[in-house]
């Protein structure tokens, strides 16, 4: 059986950054009309081989082919022109645009040599319809949460892509669906499907196993920087998988399935009373409790962030009051919130989490040391002991405390916010989507860790797109229907994630 | 051509474009002043061309050290000029009222009323921008603006004159044989970097320059710091104002600290710290002031005429700009690179420019 010729080959792809080598010699071909897994653990090199393809950044060595020609782009523009599309794994648009110039930026629909706007507007309402999006494409992008900002991002490459005579060769994904529920992630597959057959190559990258099963056909696996295999994706079962992308067996991981969540919930510890916010949430009565893990479910836009963002001071509750411990908290910003032992990992971590330009440690000590205030410095050996301690305790790799906080790869970037936050031993832990992008074997040992965390006292307030996850570790799951908080159901053996899913489609829990 | 570690960590340290840039301008001296280098000692005192430079660099240096935190946060401050000229116009119309010019008790009034009044500007600064929201830029035009009128009310539209000996010495005298003000600039300098990395208000400033939202989610008081950065910058403005001022003996509330603002954000751009806010570094702000005192010299010990003076001074600080921009450098010397070597396969057959002018050739 001849195989056809592949539409993208790179071959011997060396990539160094100061004091690291991200790539070493790594081949990776593409066919056309194929959904392609790139596959590795957190810092494996994903990221780096696809910003050397698109003239992120400079290659140090092999060489790129695109249709059996060599190619090699200065910048991510060059490649878009000769047919790649690509969405990085940071959202990199412009959050004071409108979503509708968002995606056509660069690229606006003209007439008589000025921008028709119009068309602009009814094109790209055109586009993200056809993601099943319902959204306004005139509202400024930042007036929506990420994971729609990620599906902008989709739309305006794919646009490029499906549009008529892109000429869309190639279309990359890094981590589109890290924050997407499982709703988005079925349109999406059903548009990548479409163009796969269409004759387009896609590259996608994801840290959901169970999403390569669903929709790839190949796969690349990387480790360290290292090619260490490509596989038809129903030649080798998730097992194999694993301990390609790891290797070695990995044992443990389904150790937190059976894991019991422990009884000895505690008093009190926050207690809401008709919170909200107009726009953002309506009122809502919420209690946690010491020790408590509390879930939320929901779709997307349901209020799940904005709920969160209201019990840390993150955006101010018009209505209502919240008491931790007994005493009432203004929340007239998240300084009081803190004060009252609450901490928020938010899931932006672009935009709202990390200081790209400073370092691991710093970035790690920052809650803490806004806590003292600035005369009060953590004296050097106690915050350097503190670092290395988080450091290891999460496997943040580069194990490099003075490395820049914008250089790690995502998942390591989403280790050092959580750091940062568990740093401060907070009373209340408000994880929003604490494992995006994080790897599957990272995955698990950030679930075991609130858990353990849970069962020292610790409250948490977790958020995660994937039910499963929810369900794994809360004791009691609320769950949001259009910006309300419709039920609070106590996890137990009988709770499944079709139940939860039939809650948010009734609105009411029977 | 292979580069060793060492050379590569020297060229990648923060304060090497700096230095070179500085060592470059210093030389290009030589053949035009043979003894620039000499330092000569004449009744106690040291002069030569590098202790003027420091010693006319020292104003320039206060603000610009001043202006690099204010510019780490993310803000700007253009009011440092006129701040100099208000501290300089109060202190020497309070000074000049005094019936002993040089009791040491009117002297340090004198001193302690100007510096007041520069606090009372970095107050309303840090009002504007923290508690009001306006930006930066806007904010600090105001007393860029009225600041300038307001030393010439104090003055009455004259230069006011004073002789006083202690106010002398300031920006004009000698102490252990050198310029006393080269003692406030270190002086100053060493305060700030113990303020800033000795405790944990650098960090929070690099916070709050480098993500602002996220700052104020992990509980960093940013409006605090903010109004606190103004403040230091209007008083190294105000140190700066009484530095010129006792230089000349006079203040002038129209020409004392012209323009300063504008060599102070090069001064610090120069030193490597971004406008947009984020990292700073004292050390490079230093160098960056030196750079552009070493600038105004030359041009006067090499004969630019006096018309092109600026013409001339924009066309070095463009250079240098560029010098320090990484992909600039990349696109220069990857230029050169490539020219050197055998043209690789993939690459278009056209025979690479000659190494000279490939560079020239990117420019554009
Ligand atoms: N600009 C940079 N400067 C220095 N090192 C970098 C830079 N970008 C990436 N690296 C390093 O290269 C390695 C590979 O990173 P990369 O982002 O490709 O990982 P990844 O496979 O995409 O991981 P993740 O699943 O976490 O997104 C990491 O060790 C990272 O720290
Ligand atoms: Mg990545």
């Amino acid at each position: 059986m001849a195989e056809p010729r592949p539409v993208l080959e790179m071959t011997g792809i060396v990539k160094e950054f100061p004091g690291v080598r991200a790539l070493s010699g790594v081949d990776f071909r593409l066919f056309p009309g194929e959904i392609h897994a790139l596959l590795g653990e957190n810092g494996a090199g994903k990221s780096t081989l696809i910003k050397v393809l698109t003239g992120v950044h400079t290659l140090d060595g092999g060489s790129i082919t695109l249709s059996g020609r060599p190619v090699r782009f200065a910048g991510p523009a060059q490649a878009q022109q000769a047919g790649i599309s690509t969405v990085y794994q940071e959202v990199n648009l412009c959050p004071n645009l409108s979503v509708a110039e968002n995606i056509f930026i660069g690229r606006e629909p003209t007439r008589f040599g000025r921008i028709d706007w119009k068309r602009l507007r009814r094109e790209a309402a055109g586009l993200v319809d056809r993601l099943g999006l319902d959204i306004d494409v005139t509202a400024p992008l930042s007036s929506y949460p990420l994971a729609v900002q990620q599906l902008v991002a989709i739309v305006r490459s794919v646009g490029t892509a499906d549009g008529e005579g892109a000429g869309t060769k190639v279309l990359v994904l890094d981590e589109p669906t890290s924050s997407l529920d499982r709703g988005e992630v079925l349109e999406l597959f059903a548009l990548m499907r479409r163009l796969r057959d269409e004759g387009v190559a896609i590259l996608f990258v994801s840290h959901f196993l169970d999403q390569i099963y669903e929709v790839c056909d190949r796969m690349t696996v990387l480790r360290n920087g290292t090619l260490v295999g490509e596989h038809m994706v129903r030649d080798l079962d998730q097992v194999g998988l694993v301990q390609l992308m790891i290797g070695k067996a990995l044992g443990q991981l389904d150790e937190l399935h059976e894991h019991q969540l422990h009884a000895d919930v505690g008093e009190p510890l926050l207690e809401a009373e008709g919170v909200g916010r107009a726009g953002g949430i309506e009122p809502f009565d919420l209690e946690i409790k010491k020790g408590e893990v509390i879930g939320l479910a929901g779709l997307l836009g349901s209020g799940r962030t904005e709920l969160a963002r209201l019990l840390f001071g993150a955006d101010q509750p018009d209505s209502g009051k919240v008491t931790v411990g007994g005493k009432e908290v203004a929340m007239s910003a998240p300084n009081d919130a803190i004060g009252a032992g609450v901490a928020f990992c938010s899931e932006n971590r672009k935009t709202e989490g990390l200081i790209p330009d400073l370092t691991v440690r710093e970035n790690i000590i920052l809650a803490l040391q806004a806590a003292r205030g600035w005369t009060r410095p953590i004296p050097t050996a106690q915050r350097d002991e503190l670092v290395a301690k988080y450091i290891a305790a999460l496997d943040i790799r580069p194990a490099n405390p003075e490395a820049r906080v914008g250089q790690l790869s995502g998942g390591n970037q989403q280790k050092v916010l959580l750091a940062r936050w568990l740093i401060t031993r907070p009373q209340l832990l408000i994880l929003d989507e604490p494992t995006r992008g994080i790897d599957i074997g990272a995955k698990a040992e950030i679930q075991k860790l609130v858990v353990s965390l849970s069962e020292e006292g610790m409250a948490v307030l977790y958020i995660a797109a994937e039910l499963e996850e929810v369900l794994r570790l809360s004791h009691t799951i609320g769950v949001l229907r259009d910006r309300k908080l419709v039920a609070r159901i106590a996890n137990g053996p009988e709770i499944t994630p079709t139940r939860i899913l039939e809650t948010i489609a009734s609105g009411e829990h029977q | 051509m292979t580069t060793t570690p060492r050379w590569r960590a020297l060229t990648h340290h923060h304060l090497f474009w700096p230095v070179a840039v500085l060592v470059v301008l210093l030389l290009v001296n030589i053949p035009f002043t043979p003894d620039f280098f000499s330092i000569k000692m004449t009744d106690g005192h040291l002069y030569g061309s590098l202790v003027s430079i420091v010693l006319f660099g020292s104003p320039l240096i206060l603000v610009a050290v001043g202006m690099t935190l204010v510019i780490a946060t993310g803000g700007i401050d253009l009011s440092v000029g006129a701040v100099v000229a208000i501290t300089g116009a109060l202190t020497c119309a309070h000074l000049s009222e005094q019936a002993d010019q040089n009791a040491l008790s009117g002297v340090f009034t004198a001193l302690a009323i100007g510096l007041a009044a520069a606090v009372v500007c970095g107050l309303w600064n840090g009002f504007l921008v923290a508690r009001m929201g306006i930006q930066p830029i806007i904010a600090t035009l105001i007393i860029m603006v009225a600041g300038r009128g307001v030393a010439q009310l104090i003055t009455d539209g004259q230069i006011i004159t004073v002789s006083s000996e202690p106010y002398k010495l300031i920006g004009g005298g000698y102490w252990l044989t050198l310029p006393f003000s080269i003692f406030v600039v270190l002086a100053v300098v060493a305060v700030t970097a113990l303020l800033t990395r000795r405790t944990a208000l650098g960090l929070l400033v690099e916070s709050v320059g480098g993500n602002a939202e996220a700052s104020r989610l992990v509980g960093i008081r940013s409006r605090r710091i903010k109004i606190m950065v103004y403040v230091f910058c209007a008083l190294c403005a105000g140190i700066a104002g009484l530095m010129i001022s006792s230089n000349t003996s006079a203040a002038d509330g129209n020409n004392a600290g012209l323009w300063i603002e504008l060599d102070a954000i090069l001064a610090v751009v120069i030193g490597g710290t971004a406008l947009t806010g984020g990292r700073f570094s004292i050390g490079g702000t230093v160098v960056g002031a030196l750079v552009i005192q070493t600038l105004t010299t030359t041009i006067y010990t090499i004969g630019v005429p006096t018309q092109t003076n600026l013409v001339f001074k924009a066309a070095v600080v463009i250079v240098v700009c560029l010098m320090q921009s990484p992909k600039f450098r990349a696109k220069v010397f990857g230029a050169k690179r490539a020219a050197q070597q055998p043209p690789a396969p993939a690459a278009p057959a056209d025979t690479a420019p000659t190494a000279d002018a490939a560079p020239k050739l990117e420019v554009s």
